[in-house]
């Protein structure tokens, strides 16, 4: 027998604040959709987020590519449920490779969010973390409350990489952010802010 | 003759892309790139990527490219079926992805199923904004593998490099048993 799941109780326009103080430590991936909304809306759509708006599936292995290419740099990639169901073999590639400089966060509504709020897997009985688990990440967690996402702060910091960290949050709207949705000047802003060194 | 000597050409290859400034080897294994991945393995400046899909490979690529570094995906032509969605990163992006594909389905080939995705690689590459460059003969190889890189580093397109069955050798397959005598 297992324990029933809590019941989730965080707010997603307010999780990524929390979890990163300090958003230039990092360069940031993110999925599409509401993944996409909340991390600029944390950067401020600032040139150390690459976020896609289509490509379902690409954020973790854009993640580690730049993972990979970047060691000294800190990489966080921002997800959601249904994106990491749509790619999640990548989890084997991550925890093969090891990079020691990744963190991929999951924000898991349990729902297609962007399509209609119609439910996911994971508002059935799927477990990313126990999936990211199986695949050899060395370090999954999952954050249901409040106090969960404290924990969870420190997770970022201090548990082995890579990493993941679930959030399991109320199936309300994303942050209202309306970003660049142009990938080829994200990409152009992206290169010209780590090229130079700034 | 130019026949490929099928020994050498990996490392000419390899010698080529690592000039080229290629550093990541992004892989799903097949026999036509077994080698490249060897020497990619046991060489000082590359790292290889053993992936799940060959459609993450795009996206590691794409990837390195946000911090100037360069990577190749290598994979079989089925593996092209899984790329499309994630090759929007090329014509929307304008990030210079390249690859190297190793045929099946094409010249010589006996397993069926090999046929429908080996014919359909250059129109999906090209339908997604992908130049494509053949290697049929083992002179064409250095010039492609230029064209390649040049397309992709040098005009900022997604490329691929296409090793032919002309070129690589059809895979063997036992024959069938014969059809029983009838008396």
């Amino acid at each position: 027998m297992t324990a029933p799941t809590p019941i989730p109780t965080l707010d997603r326009r307010d999780v990524l604040a929390v979890l990163f103080p300090k958003p230039d430590d990092y360069l940031f991936i993110s999925g599409l959709a509401g993944s996409a909304r909340d991390t600029a809306g944390l950067t401020g759509d600032r040139a150390n987020l690459f976020a896609m708006a289509g490509t379902m599936g690409a954020a973790v292995p854009m993640g580690l590519g730049l993972a990979l290419s970047a060691p000294e740099a800190r990489v966080a990639v921002i997800t959601g449920d249904g994106e990491m169901l749509m790619n999640v073999g990548v989890l084997a590639t991550v925890a093969t490779l090891a990079p020691q400089n990744l963190s991929i966060v999951c924000i898991d509504n349990g729902c297609h969010g962007e399509t209609g709020g119609q439910p996911g897997h994971t508002a059935m009985n799927t477990d990313l973390a126990l999936m990211a688990k199986g695949a050899g990440l060395a370090s999954t967690m999952t954050a249901n409350t409040a106090d969960d996402l404290a924990e969870g702060a420190k997770f970022l910091i201090e548990a082995a990489a890579p990493r993941l960290l679930v959030l399991r949050v109320t199936a309300g709207p994303p942050t209202a952010f309306v970003r660049n949705l142009d990938p080829a000047e994200c990409r152009l802003r992206f290169r010209q802010a780590t090229l130079s060194g700034g | 003759m130019s026949k490929p000597d099928k020994n050498d050409w990996p490392a000419r290859l390899f010698d080529d892309l690592i000039e080229g400034g290629v550093t990541l080897f992004t892989h799903v294994p097949d026999s036509g790139n077994a080698k490249l991945i060897e020497l990619a393995n046991s060489h000082n400046q590359a790292q290889t990527v053993l992936l799940t899909s060959e459609e993450e490979g795009v996206a590691i690529c794409a990837g390195a490219d946000l911090v100037g570094k360069r990577a190749i995906l290598c994979m079989q032509s089925s593996g092209v079926g899984n790329c499309p969605n994630f090759l929007s990163l090329v014509k929307g992006g304008r990030f210079p992805v390249l690859m190297m594909i190793s045929m099946r389905g094409d010249y010589g080939e006996q397993n069926p199923w090999q046929y429908p995705m080996g014919q359909a690689v250059e129109p999906i590459l090209h339908a997604m904004g992908v130049l494509t460059f053949r290697v049929d003969t083992a002179d064409d190889l250095k010039p492609a593998t230029n064209a390649t890189l040049t397309a992709v580093f040098g005009g900022g397109h997604g490329a691929a490099l296409i090793l032919s069955q002309k070129f690589l050798g059809a895979k063997p397959f036992p024959k069938a048993a014969p059809a029983p005598k009838t008396p």
